[in-house]
C-alpha cells in the first residue's frame, strides 16, 4: 500500500505544481544548496550583547516564565547550591542525576546530605539534576540533547528539574544551537555518526497548562519547578 | 467523511448562541489570547518582518513540496526511522492500526494532534480494542466528556471549571466523592496523578508535528504541558502523524516559524517545550522509543495546490484567526461542525471535505478582516472565504439545475437562502455582542465590511444600511 500511496501523493503534487516529473537538475541543485547552506533568516537584535549581557538576558527571560535562577562561582559550589535549593523548597534530598561529564566535575560526595543515583529516572523519582549543553538568551531557553549521558526523560518525569548551566554556554539564538548540534553530529569523536541527537529539547520554564478557563497552572505533566544554577566561572 | 456536521452551521450556531455556559467560558478566554498576542508582537520589533519571512518560507516549500518531501523521507530513513504515505484518512488509520498490531498494543498515548482528530484515529483504535489515551489536559477533559475539541490549540476552551469538575467526579469514581475539587489547581493535580500512571502503560505513543525538517529528517512538537514529550519518550513505539505541508527546508527556517508560532498562538515568547525528534533511540541511550514512524498525510491537501486555495497550506495552526474572530468568539468552535473551526476552518474544511459538505462555513464571517491582520503567515482568509462562496454559488447554478428546467428560479431561490443564512447568523451575533459586551464598535464594520461586502441583498436594503438606521433584529 505504502509505495503506491507514495507515488500517488507525489504524482498529484507534481501535477498540481504543473510538472509531470521531479524538479530539473538545476533546480534540485539550488534546493540542495539552500538545504545545506545553513543561511540564517532574521535573528532578533535583542541579543546583540556582550557575554555578561547575554547571561543577564537569559536569566531575565527564564524568570519571566517562572524558572528560578541561582548563581555559583564554580563547579565546586554546585552540590551545596543544589542541596540548599532542595531544603529551601522542602523537597526530598534523593536525586536522579544525568551521568554526564559536566556534572562529574562537581564534588558531590562532599555533600553527604544528597542521595544520588545516576541514569534515567523511574516513575517515583521526585528530583532530577542535569546540565545543559547550551542556553538561548533570546527567550530564556535551555537546550538539551539526549544521549547515554543525558536521558531525555530526566527533563520530564520528576516534579523538580535542576539544571546546571556553565555561564559560558549561554548563546544568543536558536541558530547558534543549530550550529553546535551540526558540528557535534559531524565530529567523529562525538559518536553521533552525522546524526542529530535523537531528542533535542528546548525547555523554557516549567511545564504549564491554560486548559482550564485559561488559568495559568504550573506543572501540568512535566516539572512543576525548573531551577537553573548558573556557574559563573565556567 | 463521518462526524462532520458542517452542513448544519446555522442550527449549530443558533444552539450555541443560546448556551449560556459556553458564553461564560468564551467570555473568560476572550481577552487572554488577543492581549497576549499583541504584547508579544510589541515586544519583538522584528515580528512583522518575521511574519513576511515565514510566509515566504512556506510558499517556497509548497512550490517544491515534492522535492522537500523526498529529501525529508531520505533523512528519516538514514536516521533509522520509517516513513509511510497516506493518501486518505482511511490509509492513515490502516497504517496506525498495522503498527499498533505489530507490537500487540493495548494502549496508545496521544499528544494533542488535530490531524489525529481529522483522521478519527481514536474511534478506529477503540473499534479495534485498543485504548486511546489523550494526555493533553484539554484533550483529556473532552475525551472524558465524549466531545470534540472546540479550538485547535485550546481544545476545552468552551468549558467552565464547573463542567470539568463534573466530568472528573463522574469518571474518577475510585476517588473520594467528598474531595474538594473546585479550583483549577486541584483539577490539574487530579488529572496529573491519573495520567502519570498511564504514561508507563502504553506500548505506542502518538504525536502530531508542528514542523517536519527536510534537512535533518526531524519532527518538531511545540507544547506547554510536556505531555507530548512523555507520550513520545516512554512507549517503545513513537508514531508521528503529520500532514505533508508541515515540511520546512532547514533548521533555520524552523527557527523563524517558531518565533512567530507561540507569539501568535498564546502570546508566549516561546512555548515551554519545543522538541525535535530524529529517528529512534540510539545505541547506548537508556530511554526513548525503539521504533520511530512518520505517517505523511495528504487527505485532500495536494488538491488545493495550484488552486486559489493554495495559500491555505501555509497555515501553522496557531489559532490566532479564531481568537480574533467575532463569529468564533460568539458561537464557539463546535458550531463549525468539524475539526477545524474559525476562519482557518472556514477555508480549510471546504477544501478537505468538499464544497457540498462544508460550503456553508465561509458564510460564517463578518468579513471584518481581523483574521488576516493577525495571521502569522499572512493568509488572505477573507478573500479565500469569498472564493468559496463564489464556488458554492456557482455550483448551485450548475448545469444540472439548469437542465432540470429550474434556471433562473433556482438562482433566485438559492440566493435569499444564502443571504438569510449569512444575515441570520450575523445579526444575531451583532445583537448579542452589542447587548452582552457593548463592543459592536470593535467590529470594524465600516472598513472591513465595505472592503469585502459582496452579499446579495434581495430584500432591497443592505445589512449595513439597516444597521445604521438603528434596526436591531432579535
Ligand atoms: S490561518 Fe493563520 S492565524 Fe489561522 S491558524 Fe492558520 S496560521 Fe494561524
Amino acid at each position: 500500500m505504502s509505495d503506491s500511496n507514495r507515488e500517488a501523493v507525489l504524482g498529484s503534487l507534481r501535477r498540481a505544481l504543473g510538472r509531470d516529473a521531479p524538479v530539473d537538475e538545476d533546480t534540485a541543485a539550488k534546493l540542495r544548496a539552500r538545504m545545506t547552506g545553513h543561511a540564517r533568516n532574521i535573528v532578533p537584535a535583542r541579543t546583540a550583547l556582550d557575554d555578561a549581557g547575554l547571561v543577564e538576558l537569559f536569566e531575565t527571560m527564564a524568570q519571566k516564565v517562572h524558572a528560578t535562577v541561582a548563581h555559583v562561582a564554580s563547579m565546586d559550589d554546585v552540590p551545596g547550591a543544589v542541596g540548599e535549593y532542595l531544603r529551601g523548597e522542602n523537597l526530598p534530598s534523593e536525586i536522579v542525576m544525568a551521568p554526564d561529564a559536566t556534572l562529574d566535575a562537581a564534588p558531590w560526595s562532599d555533600n553527604s546530605l544528597l542521595e544520588i543515583r545516576r541514569g534515567a529516572p523511574v516513575e517515583s523519582d521526585q528530583v532530577s539534576v542535569t546540565s545543559a549543553p547550551a542556553a538561548v538568551a533570546e527567550t530564556g531557553t535551555l537546550a538539551m540533547y539526549s544521549g547515554p549521558d543525558h536521558p531525555a526523560t530526566l527533563n520530564f518525569i520528576p516534579e523538580t528539574h535542576v539544571v546546571v548551566l556553565p555561564a559560558g554556554r549561554v548563546v544568543k539564538s536558536y541558530e547558534d544551537v543549530w550550529d553546535s548540534i551540526r558540528a557535534q553530529a559531524s565530529d567523529p569523536e562525538s559518536g553521533r555518526g552525522g546524526q542529530l541527537p535523537r531528542t533535542v529539547n528546548f525547555v523554557t520554564g516549567p511545564s504549564r497548562s491554560g486548559d482550564i478557563e485559561q488559568t495559568l497552572l504550573l506543572g501540568a505533566h512535566g516539572p512543576r519547578r525548573l531551577h537553573i544554577v548558573i556557574v559563573d566561572g565556567e | 467523511m463521518s462526524g462532520s456536521t458542517t452542513r448544519n452551521f446555522k442550527s449549530n450556531a443558533a444552539r450555541e448562541l443560546a448556551n449560556d455556559t459556553l458564553r461564560a467560558a468564551l467570555t473568560k478566554s476572550k481577552g487572554h489570547f488577543t492581549e497576549g498576542r499583541s504584547t508579544a508582537a510589541e515586544n519583538l520589533p522584528e515580528f512583522e518582518a518575521l511574519r513576511d519571512q515565514s510566509r515566504d518560507i512556506k510558499n517556497h516549500t509548497i512550490e517544491h513540496l515534492d522535492f522537500y518531501l523526498e529529501a525529508y523521507e531520505e533523512k528519516v530513513r538514514e536516521s533509522g526511522g520509517h516513513v509511510h504515505w497516506a493518501r486518505t484518512a482511511e490509509d492513515a488509520r490502516q497504517i496506525v492500526l498495522e503498527i499498533c498490531r505489530s507490537v500487540d498494543a493495548k494502549a496508545v498515548n496521544k499528544g494533542k494532534s488535530m490531524i489525529s482528530e481529522e483522521c478519527e484515529i481514536n474511534e478506529m483504535l477503540e473499534a479495534n480494542g485498543i485504548r486511546a489515551v489523550e494526555t493533553d489536559l484539554g484533550e483529556y477533559i473532552i475525551q472524558l466528556r465524549g466531545e470534540k475539541p472546540s479550538h485547535i490549540i485550546a481544545p476545552a476552551v468552551h468549558l467552565t471549571k464547573g463542567q470539568v469538575e463534573e466530568s472528573f467526579r463522574a469518571n474518577h469514581t475510585h476517588l473520594d466523592p467528598d474531595r474538594v475539587l473546585e479550583e483549577p489547581p486541584t483539577l490539574l493535580d487530579e488529572a496529573r496523578t491519573i495520567l502519570r500512571k498511564k504514561y508507563f502503560e502504553a506500548e505506542v505513543g502518538m504525536t502530531g508535528a508542528n514542523l517536519l525538517i527536510a534537512e535533518t529528517g526531524s519532527s518538531v512538537i511545540v507544547t506547554n504541558e510536556g505531555n507530548g514529550d512523555l507520550s513520545q519518550l516512554i512507549p517503545k513505539v513513537h508514531i508521528v502523524l503529520a500532514s505533508v505541508e508541515k515540511i520546512v527546508p532547514t533548521l533555520e527556517d524552523a527557527a523563524t516559524i517558531l518565533r512567530v508560532l507561540a507569539r501568535s498562538a498564546t502570546g508566549q515568547e516561546f512555548s515551554s517545550y519545543t522538541t525535535l525528534s530524529t529517528g529512534p533511540k540510539r545505541e547506548g541511550d537508556t530511554d526513548g522509543p525503539e521504533q520511530y514512524h512518520v505517517i505523511l498525510l495528504d487527505n485532500g491537501r495536494t488538491d488545493m495546490i495550484g488552486t486559489e486555495f493554495q495559500e491555505m497550506l501555509r497555515c501553522i495552526r496557531c489559532g490566532a484567526c479564531m481568537n480574533h474572530c467575532p463569529v468564533y468568539q460568539s458561537v464557539g468552535g463546535h458550531a463549525y461542525g468539524w475539526v477545524y473551526p474559525g476562519p482557518m476552518g472556514s477555508v480549510l474544511s471546504p477544501g478537505l471535505l468538499g464544497v457540498d459538505e462544508a460550503g456553508h462555513l465561509p458564510n460564517a464571517s463578518t468579513f471584518c478582516g481581523r483574521c488576516e491582520e493577525v495571521c502569522p503567515v499572512r493568509i488572505p482568509l477573507p478573500k479565500m472565504m469569498r472564493n468559496w462562496r463564489e464556488q458554492e454559488f456557482e455550483k448551485h447554478l450548475s448545469p444540472g439545475a439548469a437542465r432540470a428546467g429550474l434556471g433562473l428560479w433556482a438562482f433566485m431561490a438559492k440566493r435569499p437562502k444564502l443571504y438569510q443564512l449569512v444575515t441570520g447568523v450575523q445579526m444575531r451575533l451583532l445583537a448579542r455582542l452589542g447587548r452582552a459586551q457593548g463592543r459592536v464598535s470593535s467590529l470594524p464594520l465600516a472598513r472591513g465590511w465595505t472592503k469585502y461586502r459582496e452579499l446579495p441583498a434581495p430584500e432591497g436594503r443592505t445589512f449595513q444600511s439597516r444597521w445604521k438606521s438603528g434596526e436591531r433584529p432579535l
